[in-house]
């Protein structure tokens, strides 16, 4: 795993719905364990509730509701990544943390064209594993929710 | 060198800030030498400071700032003109200071023009030489040949030969017993405040958040340890965390008064560059808020100052014509409403003139003519706000710079905030600015619904109602309208879950749990909980930009045992309950009087109901006294009448309508209108809805007992003449007040434009015991009583085409017949400015448009005024 003729970057991984995802490790704060979150009524599908972090309020994402996986067990995760975005904190759920990988881009490819819309719309490419295929997610696309159709 | 730099400058801006509030007291007040020491000790060690950090410009400019405060020391009185030359000095001090702070160096360039001037000043107003011999040395100094031009700030030997006696005068001056007691405050001062960076305090703020959480965990595990021996030290650690937490988050509350601080200098400036005299009121200094918010608010609240100085104030003569004292008046307040701080800024000037915005809104393409005929004035007055508009025809150097009202806009919708306008012509216009508490500190009560826990502002709960069946404020349901019985009054309520779509499922009953009695302006309305805990203290934190749409909330907060809960928006829950109220709820933006005119005169609450036919039907909800279903089987017939048994006495029922059948089993919908001690019932055949909407009578009603046909909620509504069936119950209800030993009834001549209100109003007068004219305008007034007739009391509208209610007043007082009339004017505006000006005017009293209760009671003052004299 050494790019000749591109950059390394270092991805958090994770898996959420059977999916492994990577995050880049310079958005990544913390990973913690969602405790007693608040539900938010009215509130979009995807947020998963609000809790109390050390003193700052966090918005939790449902990732499998925001990815458009299988819905049953939406809301249940045992883990969260945390991510911040314009000075606020989000935490993404997920089933399980995996280890931090170094990939270069001679492994990344675009999204192919017929990846399910609502995985390519927060999906920054797909890098080539040995064995799997990592989606590579792009944080400010994912807390990008469209709350103005919610709010109507 | 650069911390001590830094400290330096801060220290030093802080201490020209107090320089000059202190000037311009200073100004008004000459003959006070606390306030001159205490400005010269300031500008002296700012002076001694510069000296010592290697600054010569600053140094020079406060040499000679300093020289010319010694003369005032010294007993000279205090020139305007030097005290403008002064605050100029520190002008620059700052400008110097703010690239020094940017660029760690003194900025390029001399100060001659100041020290030149101040100088002159200095020399000018000494008292013991002429002006002319200012320059000389007088004494034995050598004359002295400079070797090179002397920089800006150096003083020749000469000057400092000068300055050495100068300082020597001053010595003793020093020990002067004044002086001690300024040595003590200041001692004082250094005591009660450090300097602690925001960082700090939020790092302070995260930890203690953190210690919370343990406490908790802490003291869950002493829980299911029933007799622990740590159960007392516990104990204190949680109550001592509490105090720390409260300690730390109020350390980032500041008074508002310290964004104020500028603005009595601003003021000042203004008033010599504008040639007005203004004073500038404050009130609520004290008000705290999020020093985050506060810093966001400053600018604006300064343009809207100069705003209101610039064009809302006359010039003297403009005001000695109108009448008013010659010196303006500003008043900036500051208070909590609701979960809000309200920030407003109120002048007495001329107000808005509607009729330039209209034609500058024409002209910009804001709206049409059509569209701007339809509008009131204080919708035409919303349109400064709008981008790029400005009334002023001149640019002037205050405030005209192109950049308007629109700019305080955008700032304060940047902080969340809201603005509103409101103008009286000739009296006035006060801007209300509203900024939600976001990040503020608010007392809030904790409550549950549907299984989750809410904050509530405290400072929109009226009080809490506990509800069950038996008690005597009960809610009633009829179909879908909740309403609670308060003390004979209906007022709207939803349950919180519902509201939130958190209600478990099955129907929602109302017989359990507690009504918060919730007032937003004027409306008040319910919200039933499950349950209610207590009152605590919450730092209100910014819902995430992912959940601010949710309009029931305005943020949520960490809980003292670090949970996180939402904060209901009482606004968002009024709006949900009002629906058509919303946009005047948005719009007025607080000020109460403001929100009140509005929507009084906007809106009107209705309740909705069908009788006889599928039209829907309505009548003001403040006239109706009490709704009630009632079991069929209680109507009785008795001389041909229905009646029912109800609290004791007979009650008679009347059918709205001949098509309405009187039910014979199940449930019979009443309206019941009460006087006194005498209620009647109409029968209806269901109430549909309660409705806050504007009330306009489009075509005026035919058929009896109907005042017209208004478009309520999109459908065409007939408004109900209550009036009508009063007298179908008991024949003698408008005459039974006639047997009282009143020789006359006393003849009340109700002066209304609008039809409604006459026919609205005139039984009510007269079922208190009054005959009755109606009119519809200022000149029938005047014309019925030069007809002779008898008129013991005037009521009348304020606002009326042509002739409106004030110079309706000032045309009766010019009248010797009726020069003594008591008239009592009614309108939707009850603001203290229009009181004002109702009393300056010659009414006897002001009450508002619904108030009927109020009415009676100030015609009963009146008429017993009237008796007496």
């Amino acid at each position: 795993m050494n790019g000749d003729n591109g950059t390394i970057r270092e991805y958090v991984t994770a898996e959420i719905g059977g999916e492994l995802i990577g995050l880049p490790i310079l958005r990544v704060q913390d990973v913690f364990i969602p405790e007693a979150p608040t539900q938010v009524p009215l509130a979009p599908p995807e947020i998963a509730g609000v809790l109390n972090l050390r003193g700052r309020i966090v918005t939790l994402i449902d990732m499998r509701r925001r990815l458009g996986l299988a819905t049953e067990e939406a809301g249940k995760a045992p883990l969260a990544i945390g991510v911040e975005t314009r000075g606020e904190s989000y935490g993404l759920l997920i089933d399980a943390i995996g280890e931090v990988l170094r990939l270069g881009d001679e492994t990344r490819e675009p999204n192919p064209v017929n990846l399910d819309p609502r995985l390519a719309r927060v999906s920054a490419g797909i890098h080539r594993l040995n064995d799997r295929l990592l989606m590579v997610i792009d944080v400010e696309r994912v807390l990008d929710i469209d709350v103005r159709s919610m709010a109507a | 060198m650069d911390d001590l730099l830094r400290e330096f400058v801060t220290e030093t801006n802080e201490s020209l800030d107090v320089v000059d509030v202190e000037l311009v007291r200073f100004e008004q007040d000459p003959a006070n030498a606390t306030i001159i020491n205490n400005v010269f000790r300031l500008v002296h060690t700012i002076k001694g400071t510069c000296g010592f950090l290697g600054l010569p410009r600053l140094e020079a400019l406060a040499h000679a700032a300093e020289a010319l405060m010694g003369r005032f020391r010294d007993g000279v009185p205090a020139t305007s003109e030097a005290v403008t030359l002064i605050l100029a000095t520190i002008d620059r001090i700052k400008r110097i200071l703010e690239s020094l702070e940017q660029e760690q160096r003194e900025p390029d360039g001399g100060d001659d023009d100041l020290i030149a001037g101040l100088t002159r000043m200095a020399a000018g107003l000494d008292p013991k030489q002429p002006a002319q011999a200012a320059d000389q040395t007088v004494g034995t100094l050598v004359h002295q040949v400079l070797e090179r031009p002397l920089l800006p700030g150096e003083d020749s030997l000469d000057d400092l030969e000068r300055a050495f006696r100068a300082t020597a005068v001053e010595a003793p001056q020093r020990r002067a017993p004044l002086a001690g007691s300024v040595k003590d405050d200041e001692q004082k001062q250094a005591n009660q405040s450090i300097r602690v960076s925001v960082e700090t305090l939020e790092r302070l703020m995260t930890m203690v958040s953190e210690l919370v959480l343990t406490r908790n965990q802490l003291l869950e595990i002493g829980r299911r340890h029933d007799d622990s021996e740590f159960k007392t030290p516990l104990q204190r650690l949680s109550n001592v965390t509490a105090e720390l937490q409260e300690g730390v988050m109020k350390t980032r509350m500041q008074p508002i008064g310290n964004a104020w601080q500028k603005l009595p200098r601003i003021v000042r400036d203004l008033s010599n560059e504008l040639g007005k005299q203004i004073e500038l009121e404050m009130q609520g200094a004290e008000t705290e808020l999020d020093r985050q918010v506060l810093d966001l608010i400053k600018d604006p609240l300064t343009h809207m100052l100069r705003n209101s100085a610039d064009h809302g104030l006359e010039t003297p003569a403009e005001r000695r014509a109108a009448g008013k004292p010659e010196r303006g008046h500003i008043r900036l307040s500051a208070w909590h409403e609701g979960g809000f701080i309200i920030i407003q800024v109120a002048d007495d000037g001329r107000g808005l003139d509607t009729e330039r915005i209209k034609a500058k809104a024409l002209a910009q393409g804001l709206a049409g003519e059509a569209e701007l005929d339809k509008l009131g004035e204080s919708q035409i007055h919303k349109f400064i706000f709008a981008p790029g508009f400005s009334t002023a025809t001149e640019v002037t150097s205050i405030s005209g710079r192109g950049v308007g009202m629109d700019v305080v806009r955008t700032n304060i919708d940047q902080i969340g905030g809201t603005i509103d306008v409101r103008s009286v012509p000739g009296v006035g216009v006060s801007f209300t600015v509203k900024i939600p508490l976001t990040l503020a500190i608010v007392s809030a009560l904790i409550v549950e619904a549907g299984g989750n826990r809410f904050a509530i502002p405290q400072l929109a709960v009226v009080e809490l109602v506990r509800a069950h069946g038996g008690s005597e404020h009960r809610i009633e349901r009829i179909r879908d309208t909740a309403v609670l019985r308060l003390r004979d009054k209906l007022l709207p309520v939803a349950r919180l879950s519902h509201l939130l779509g958190i209600a478990p499922a099955g129907p929602a009953g109302f017989d359990s749990g507690f009504i918060v009695v919730t007032q937003v302006g004027t409306q008040t309305f319910g919200i039933v909980v499950d349950a209610v805990f207590h009152t605590e203290e919450i730092v209100v934190k910014p819902m995430s930009s992912m959940l601010r749409h949710i309009a029931m909330f305005c943020g949520n907060t960490i809980l003292g045992d670090g949970s996180v809960i939402m904060i209901v928006d009482p606004n968002g829950i009024a709006q949900a309950l009002g629906s058509t109220a919303t946009t005047h709820l948005q719009g007025a933006a607080a000020a109460a009087d403001t929100a009140r005119a509005e929507r009084a005169e906007e809106a009107t609450s209705l309740l909705l109901f069908r009788a006889g036919s599928n039209q829907p039907k309505a009548v003001p909800l403040s006239l109706v006294t009490r709704l009630e279903e009632i079991d069929a089987h209680k109507i009785e017939l008795s001389n041909g009448r229905h009646m029912i048994q109800y609290r004791g006495q007979l009650m008679p029922l009347v059918a709205m309508d001949e098509r309405v059948r009187v039910r014979s089993e199940g449930a019979q919908p009443l309206l019941v209108f009460s006087d006194g001690v005498r209620s009647m019932a109409l029968i209806v055949d269901e109430i549909v809805d309660i409705v806050e909407d504007r009330l306009d009578i489009e075509i005026a009603g035919g058929a009896e007992g109907v005042l017209g046909s208004a478009i309520i909620k999109g459908q065409a509504t007939e408004i109900v003449d209550v009036g009508h069936f009063l007298p179908l119950a008991f024949e003698d209800w408008f005459r039974r007040k006639e047997r009282p030993a009143v020789v006359r009834r006393r003849a009340i001549l109700l002066v209304d434009d609008s039809p409604f209100f006459r026919n609205m109003l005139a039984p009510v007068l007269q079922a208190a015991g009054f005959d009755v004219t109606a009119v519809g305008s200022g000149a029938e007034a005047l014309a019925h009583i030069d007809d002779g007739r008898p008129v013991d009391i005037v009521i009348t509208d304020i606002e009326m085409p042509e002739m409106d209610g004030f110079a309706l007043t000032q045309a009766l007082r010019r009248h010797p017949r009726s020069a003594e009339l008591p008239v009592i004017a009614l309108s939707s505006i009850v603001s203290a400015e229009a009181i004002a000006r109702g009393r300056e005017v010659g009414f006897h009293d002001y009450v508002a448009k619904f108030d009927r209760q109020g009415l009676i009671a100030a015609l009963k003052e009146q008429g017993e005024f009237g008796q007496a004299a």
